[in-house]
């Protein structure tokens, strides 16, 4: 429980009706998609960053942790409240404020929706590429913190690569903005791509200035199936040695197929143990071409059939794949620990072996997915945490997953941050010398250690 | 007698949500008011925490839990399925169980014992006639729906009709020989406001020669009553039908009403296994009428010259079902239909049982989006398949300042029939 006169301060700055303190509310806002529950003290939405700098600076003042909070799609736990303390709802903050033609920059607060963002520059001819799976629900603010990717992004890149200037809220309570709305910007250090990616730890933002592009006329999709992981692979090197990059290059692997064909009247033939879902876009006469010239790379690769689509719903037909996964896969086992490793992209068949060791050896299921354009791999491990022992197999499991893609050159997560998740195993891929330098950042922005303490480092923070 | 399964029942389902956020998207009651507690994983975590003791029945642990339409939107998008609405009915029980009927219904103990609401509802506005009122039984839905904080002056409402539609019409409607039989589960809004509907029902019915049983005994299918948390309510009605359904033979149960098709198909075989004889017998009335080849029988008919332009709303209790189809391809066979697709034709109409009664303001929210999609889809009529739909849906347009009209698409069915 917070002292009265602190939420006294809170609801003078953000008015009563904005300041939650009832348990109900308190547990409406303890979670995130890891499924980790900590109850804050106090839920506050504040309307902008005058606001938030006042909170920061009570915050500071009393030694209370802040926690920022988008939509709470995060699958590494950057939004809860590990320390009680506050919730800082960024719901309210939720315009877009300019969608600037002539530039092609939009700018906007972190509050909006992801899908939402994307739809209104569609309605100007605009486009806006990176696509998490979560987008008709995640915030922009979130994406920016997390720096979310998806299956786009291998021929567009990641969130922050369409992020050119912000307007934070520092640690301590200043309100200040970084880069702009120019294409290009080398005066003094890069603070915008610093702060994205930075998990809610160095700022709050409060503006988002976002570069967009001209959309596509039209796309197409291609669904190619293949007898091996290898072959699929291959393929995937042979298409970007072609001078083709997709716009889509998402792979299933055999374990995954046979989830989906298990639990979905799907028809993906038995032979198939490796699919690759691929999509083109850009101007539409160069489109048949481009799917043409796909299907005779892969041709000598090991290919099962090929399938294109020719109308949307053939199109939405050969997604619905990809997007049957993650339901088929409760039917495996109720429990799943979902990692998103990422190897170098010629080296996903060496990383999938790997992994098939590994689930043999610990003799549990492990069925992996993702965008093999840009080598990430959705690796999923399948437990039933109700029977005694799996847990601890599952856990064993992750550390030699990790172990095999920094073994490959990878990385341990390509997307969904580290938060509390993943930060036990921080120092398994950055050595002693680089988390010091990172905490340093972090010690000289935020002195008191109260913007979202306990993530990303491994850390003493009192649990709740 | 049946029971209705507890909170505690659904453990399991529980459990199954993974706290994606999905159902941020699609829950009609988090797009009116962004509060976490509105949508199905806030509504899903404090459920888990009542049963873990966690939380107490609290103001806004009530207030949370009041906010659902029981539309289901959630669990249709759901990645792992899980029947929110299921799980938010369970708890208004459990809160009806703990703290009395009234605290969660504000007022639905009173309105089952009908204890002054007469007079109120005669003041609220000329459509509700208290002669009228007292025909409808104290256990209906409607009085659910229709409790004294509904009625106010500047709400749309059906008038009650001066005849009930079960009253106009014998038992047994013999139609050819050698065709099925079916039994006409009218509901209460066909019954009480919408006996057009009804008798639009019985000819298409006879049009195809089939035989008709419309029990004078049948009770409200009780889905408002599930709505309000009124468990005994839901339990003795379903006994009443129960009773209704093993009295006569017949081949099917046909309903013409989203909710009634519900009850019967996902309330009651959820109570026990007396319902399962019954509960493959049920059709909506255009999954009925498409089985037996009457959009190719419509198709037939000569079409008009001057086709007017409808569109379709699909009832959340419906489209939960799978159910999409068959009432547009009716719809598209009529001769004088020239139908066009609405954007956003499943979403919620923002009634949900008895939501709108206590959160008229929200519930004016999600209609006033509904009323946009209709008016932009440049329909003159919107046509669809429940009865409360049509009076929300009817509502909102006039809030809205539209002039679409809402129907049954069955009044559309019987004025093209000869
Ligand atoms: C079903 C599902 C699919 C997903 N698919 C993908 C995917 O394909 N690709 C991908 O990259 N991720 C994916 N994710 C993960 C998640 O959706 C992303 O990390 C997303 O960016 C989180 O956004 P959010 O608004 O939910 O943020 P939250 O979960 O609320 O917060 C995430 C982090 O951002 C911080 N934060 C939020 N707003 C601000 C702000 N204004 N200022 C500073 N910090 C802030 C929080 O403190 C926290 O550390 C998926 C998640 C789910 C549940
Ligand atoms: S109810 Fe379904 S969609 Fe909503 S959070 Fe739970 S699992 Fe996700
Ligand atoms: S049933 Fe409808 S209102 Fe209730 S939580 Fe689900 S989507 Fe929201």
């Amino acid at each position: 429980m917070l002292n009265p006169s602190i939420l006294e301060k809170l609801q003078q700055i953000s008015g009563k009706d904005h300041v939650l303190t009832d348990k109900a509310d308190l547990i409406c806002y303890s979670y995130d998609a890891t499924q980790r529950q900590f109850l804050p003290d106090v839920v506050v939405h504040p309307a902008d960053a005058d606001e938030i700098s006042r909170i920061m600076q009570l915050a500071n003042a009393e030694k209370i942790p802040v926690f920022p909070r988008g939509a709470g799609t995060g699958f590494t736990g950057g939004s809860v409240p590990v320390a009680g303390g506050i919730v800082l709802g960024l719901s309210r903050l939720d315009r877009i404020l300019e969608i600037d033609e002539e530039n092609l920059v939009a700018t906007i607060e972190p509050g909006v929706v992801t899908e939402d963002f994307q739809k209104t520059v569609e309605k100007v001819g605009l486009f806006y590429p990176p696509d998490p799976a979560s987008l008709k629900v995640s915030t922009m603010g979130g994406n920016v913190a997390e720096c979310a990717g998806g299956p786009r992004c291998v021929k567009y890149g990641v969130t922050k690569d369409y992020i050119i200037g912000l307007e934070i809220v520092t640690p301590t309570g200043d309100i200040i903005k970084t880069g702009g709305p120019t294409m290009k910007g080398v005066v003094g250090y890069d603070l915008t791509k610093l702060i994205c990616g930075s998990e809610g730890t160095l700022a709050i933002m409060t503006k988002i200035v976002v570069k967009l592009l001209p959309k596509p006329e039209a796309k197409k999709t291609m669904l190619v199936m293949f007898s091996s992981i290898d072959g699929a692979a291959q393929a995937v090197s042979a298409i970007i040695r072609g001078k083709i990059i997709p716009t889509t290059l998402e792979f299933l692997d055999a374990r995954t197929l046979e989830c989906v064909r298990n639990a979905t009247d799907l028809d993906v033939p038995e032979a198939a143990q490796a699919v690759l879902l691929i999509e083109v876009d850009g101007d539409r006469e160069f489109l048949d071409g481009q799917t043409r010239k796909i299907s005779a790379i892969v041709q000598p690769l090991g290919v099962v059939e090929t399938r294109i689509a020719e109308t949307p719903e053939e199109s939405e037909a050969l997604w619905q794949v990809r997007r049957s996964i993650s339901a088929s896969l409760r039917q495996v086992n109720p429990d799943k620990y979902n990692e998103d490793i990422c190897v170098p992209r010629s080296r996903v068949p060496d990383m999938i072996r790997k992994i098939e060791a590994i689930a043999d050896k610990y003799n549990i299921p492990i069925v992996n997915y993702g965008h093999a354009g840009d080598g990430n791999i959705h690796v999923n491990i399948m437990v039933d945490n109700a029977v005694p022992g799996e847990q601890e197999k599952a856990e064993k499991a992750i550390v030699e997953v990790f172990e095999g893609t920094l073994e490959l050159g990878g990385t341990m997560s390509g997307e969904h941050g580290v938060g509390i998740m993943k930060a036990p195993f921080l120092n398994m891929e950055l050595q002693d010398n680089v988390i010091d330098y990172m905490k340093t950042i972090k010690k000289a922005l935020d002195p008191n250690n109260i913007l979202n303490p306990g993530k990303i480092f491994p850390s003493d923070v009192r649990a709740h | 007698m049946a029971k209705l399964k507890k909170l505690a029942d659904y453990r399991d389902e529980i459990e199954q949500c993974v706290k994606c956020g999905g159902c941020r998207a699609y829950c009609p009651a988090f797009g009116a008011e962004k509060h976490e507690g509105r949508v199905a994983r806030g509504k899903i975590a404090l459920a888990d925490s009542l049963l873990k003791g966690d939380v107490e029945l609290e103001e806004k642990f009530l207030l949370d839990m009041s906010q659902c339409l029981l539309c289901g939107s959630c669990y249709s998008q759901c990645p792992n399925k899980v029947h929110t609405e299921d799980i938010v009915a369970a708890t208004r029980r459990e809160i009806a169980e703990r703290k009395g009927l009234s605290t969660f219904g504000k007022g639905v103990g009173t309105i089952l014992k009908h204890q002054g609401v007469m007079n109120l509802l005669a003041k609220g506005g000329g459509a509700f006639s208290k002669l009228l009122f007292k025909k409808v039984p104290e256990q209906s839905g409607l009085r659910l729906r229709f409790p004294a904080p509904f009625i106010t002056k500047d709400r749309t409402l059906p008038p009650l009709t001066a005849k009930p539609f079960r009253e106009r019409h014998p038992e047994r409607i013999p139609g050819e020989a050698g065709k099925p039989t079916v039994l006409f589960f009218t509901g209460c809004g066909i019954n009480y406001m919408y006996p057009d509907s009804g008798e639009a029902l019985l000819k298409a019915l006879k049009f195809i020669g089939v035989n008709i049983i419309i029990p004078k005994a049948q009770a409200c299918c009780g889905l408002p009553a599930v709505s309000a948390g009124a468990a005994d309510t839901v339990e003795s009605l379903a006994a009443d039908n129960l009773k209704v359904f093993q009295q006569y033979q017949y081949d099917y149960i046909v309903t013409a009403c989203a909710s009634c098709h519900s009850g019967l198909t996902q309330i009651y075989p959820g109570m026990g296994d007396e319902f399962d004889p019954y509960k493959d017998k049920v059709r909506d009335i255009f999954v009925f009428l498409v089985e037996q080849g009457f959009a190719e029988k419509l198709s037939e008919l000569p079409k008009a010259e001057n086709p007017i332009r409808v569109t379709y709303h699909d009832p959340c209790h419906l489209r939960n079902h799978g159910i999409t189809k068959e009432p547009r391809a009716i719809l598209k066979a009529l001769p004088q239909v020239d139908f066009a697709e609405m954007e956003a034709a499943g979403t919620c109409c923002g009634l949900g049982g008895t939501y709108s009664v206590y959160h008229y303001d929200t519930s004016k929210k999600i209609g006033a989006k509904k009323a946009g999609f209709i008016a932009a889809s440049g329909a003159a009529l919107v046509a669809t398949d429940c009865p409360g739909c049509i009076m929300q849906l009817q509502d909102s347009l006039n809030h809205a300042g539209e002039k679409q009209q809402v129907v049954h698409i069955l009044d559309l069915v019987a004025e093209a029939l000869p």
